[in-house]
């Protein structure tokens, strides 16, 4: 076996995708400010047209910060932590370097695709799977790329056994897999219609409540396999790494693991409580969500015992202090997600902002935090050179941390009042509000949740003015770090 | 065991998906064969219905309206009698939505009219002075795509069996001939119904615009 000395890591396609998170990053967050401040000041609607209102925008922030930012930050760490945990460098395989490359610039092709035919209303409209058939067509493709190139490292590894990060890896690819192909099952209509209109259109296999079935399945599961699984591999490396701490406990590890993958997929049914699909598959949804606190709180509890000895840390290092709040913020939207899924409770939070109040304080307060953490952890071993700011950092975290608690303090406030108007009647039995009572209401909560995207804008420009200064001008490292990163 | 499946990648894969798959399996197929069935008396969407509903989808109206009202005496006093599954078996894709910034729209064509809607989508703060829904002024110059939605009828014919007549058929000429004798009269009575004089003048030339697609399809919601 060899050493980790003698084995030189290719790290090209890492430095890549961590420069499209940056960017990706930049932009998805721009469009959500912009769309955030829409809410509160309508007049906003109107900067390009047709194409800046915000039913137009909405998706084109989600698509951009899932798609591109997250998967990016993902790419990047599984490109890094893969090859060091499976010890076999992309160098060793002339084929696998050559598909790394075809990965990336397919992924390029779907990003500038999908955002123009966003943009023009070209749209399967159905949440987080907009894309329409041709180019979900070049998703797939590209997918299994990346899938030949994960189990090509495996087939080719050194160290036999493989770690918790690949486990999860290996989930993420298959989960997406498996859900991307049946939720965008679609008919062309020009194939079938003897040539009549345009040739990117198609209809869904599927109809309603069965599309609804079969969208949620995917919809919740998109974040169960793409903010969740694969967040969770870059957490059980970067972790441990940063902080040359063992990870708590390999039974906790194994519990979690296959618990998350049993019982994940049942929850999808919590985003269809009340609605027309069957009355048991909606408890089964609400049962399964309460259950799955027990692996997510296994995973963070895990990390955070991981801490255990030298929490010390967390004053010293802000890289430490990102991923222990990344872990926290991992569990409150872990519990709060089950308390949603309580038929009692979806009743007055569904349809409400309480909702994207939820999802917020996960993608912002777990999965942007671990990506930030990951990609600046990466910085000092791909670029060679020392972080170039720790003050920088600093203050990046503390800003993003009072903008997240901003954000879903507002989010929750907005979504309780309106749930609570919706269904308030007088002493005769009558609707006590009328709809757009309701809305108005709602005016200082979105101005204080626009505030707080704006704050957190501000922190991610820090952090790509620290990565772009780190890449270019950071003080040049003889060696590879071995634990903390050095930052100046 | 673990540590055998972690030595062994392919099994482990294996393990990953039957554990994953599983729930899909139990919890969605056995509702196909139920569910899909229409409730008595639904009328396939026509196909200036069809355009209208792609204005809906371009403009992504579920990114604040839903439609789908829940079992509750708040929600039925609002919008009507709560939805029924079978009610949906001609939409492909679903548009329940997830959020409401705006109301529920299933069953907006009982309380609101044509002429309602033209002033609303052309300016929504002449009828709600709070609303902050933005203008859709586009969509009064903007053509509706006629002929996809045409596609689309002849496409769920075809391969979904939804029971369209014999007006509906592959081909330009079939397609030529349902718009002008079926298509442009349902549009131009939409059009008068709106009460704008330009538009009733576009539906006249053969043209349709967005709008006027879309509001049949709010008409047909009920």
């Amino acid at each position: 076996m060899q050493s980790n000395a003698t084995l030189e890591y290719d790290y090209s396609i890492v430095k890549l995708f961590i420069w499209t998170a940056v960017i990706f990053g930049f932009v998805g967050m721009l469009i959500g400010v912009l769309i955030a401040a829409q809410l509160a000041f309508p007049d906003l609607n109107y900067l390009l047209g047709e194409y800046g209102t915000f039913s137009r925008l909405r998706p084109l922030h989600t698509n951009v910060v899932v798609y591109g930012f997250t998967l990016s930050g993902i790419w990047a760490s599984f490109y890094y932590s893969g090859q060091r945990v499976l010890k076999v460098s992309i160098n060793e395989s002339g084929f696998l370097k050559a598909l790394t490359k075809l990965h990336f610039l397919l992924y390029l092709v779907i990003a500038a695709l999908m955002v123009l035919s966003l943009l023009m209303g070209i749209t399967a409209n159905k949440e987080y799977a907009q894309m329409e058939w041709p180019l979900d067509v070049i998703v797939v493709l590209t997918w299994v790329i990346f899938g030949i190139i994960m189990f090509g490292l495996i087939g080719l590894r050194r160290e036999k056994t493989l770690y918790i990060s690949m486990w999860y890896y290996i989930a993420f690819f298959l989960g997406v897999a498996m859900l991307y192909l049946f939720n965008n099952m679609e008919v062309p209509t020009k194939f079938f219609s003897g040539g009549l209109g345009a040739w990117y259109h198609s209809v869904s296999m599927y109809a309603g409540t069965n599309d609804a079935l079969v969208q949620w399945w995917w919809g919740h599961n998109a974040v169960a396999f793409v903010f969740t699984v694969p967040i969770i591999a870059m957490i059980y490396y970067f972790l441990p790494k940063e902080s040359g701490q063992a990870v708590y406990s390999y039974k906790l590890s194994l519990l979690s693991f296959w618990g998350l993958m049993f019982v994940y997929l049942w929850a999808g049914g919590h985003h269809l409580v009340w609605s027309t699909v069957p009355d048991w598959m909606q408890t089964m949804g609400s049962v399964f969500s309460v259950v799955l606190i027990l692996p997510s709180w296994g995973s963070a509890i895990n990390m955070l015992l991981t801490m255990k000895g030298e929490w010390n840390q967390l004053t010293e290092n802000p890289l430490i202090k990102f991923m222990v709040l990344a872990s926290t913020f991992y569990m409150l939207s872990t519990l709060e997600g089950p308390i949603q899924s309580v038929k009692s409770v979806n009743a007055i939070a569904h349809f409400t902002d309480w909702i994207p109040g939820h999802v917020h304080d996960g993608v912002l307060g777990w999965v942007a935090f671990m990506v930030f953490a990951a990609l600046m952890h990466m910085a000092p071993r791909v670029f060679k050179r020392e972080i170039y700011s720790k003050s920088l950092l600093e203050a990046q975290f503390w800003i993003q941390t009072i903008a997240v608690v901003l954000y879903f303090t507002s989010m929750w406030i907005a979504g309780i009042t309106q749930g609570m108007m919706w269904r308030a009647v007088d002493e005769y039995g009558n609707l006590v509000y009328s709809f757009i009572d309701t809305v108005s209401v709602l005016h200082p909560y979105y101005a204080i949740r626009a505030f707080g995207g704006l704050l957190y804008l501000i922190g991610v420009l820090m952090f790509a003015w620290n990565i772009f200064k780190t890449a270019t001008a950071g003080r040049r490292l003889e060696q590879e770090p071995r634990y903390r990163s050095p930052m100046a | 065991m673990f540590h055998w499946l972690e030595k062994n990648p392919f099994f482990f894969a294996v393990g990953v998906f039957v554990v994953i798959a599983y729930a899909g399996i139990i919890e969605i197929l056995p509702n196909f064969a139920e569910r899909a069935r229409p409730v008595k008396g639904l009328k396939p969407y026509t196909v200036l219905e069809l355009a209208g509903k792609e204005v809906y989808k371009k403009d992504n109206c579920i990114a604040c309206h839903s439609q789908l009202i829940r079992p509750f005496k708040s929600e039925t006093d609002r919008y009507g009698q709560y939805s029924l599954s079978g009610e949906y078996a001609y939409d492909r894709p679903f548009l329940w939505g997830s959020k409401r910034t705006g109301p529920d729209l299933h069953r907006v064509g009982n309380y609101r009219t044509p002429d309602w809607h033209a002033n609303h989508m052309w300016d929504p703060k002449s009828v709600v002075p709070e609303s902050i829904m933005p203008a859709y002024k586009h969509q009064f110059t903007n053509l509706a795509d006629l002929e996809t939605a045409y596609a689309e009828a002849v496409t769920v014919k075809k391969v979904f069996n939804t029971p369209y007549g014999k007006e509906i058929a592959p081909g330009k000429a079939a397609f030529e001939k349902y718009k002008k004798d079926i298509l442009l009269p349902e549009a131009l009575k939409i059009a008068k119904a709106m009460k704008r004089d330009d538009l009733v003048k576009m539906v006249e030339q053969g043209k349709v615009p967005e709008i006027v697609a879309l509001v049949a399809y709010l008409e047909r919601l009920k």
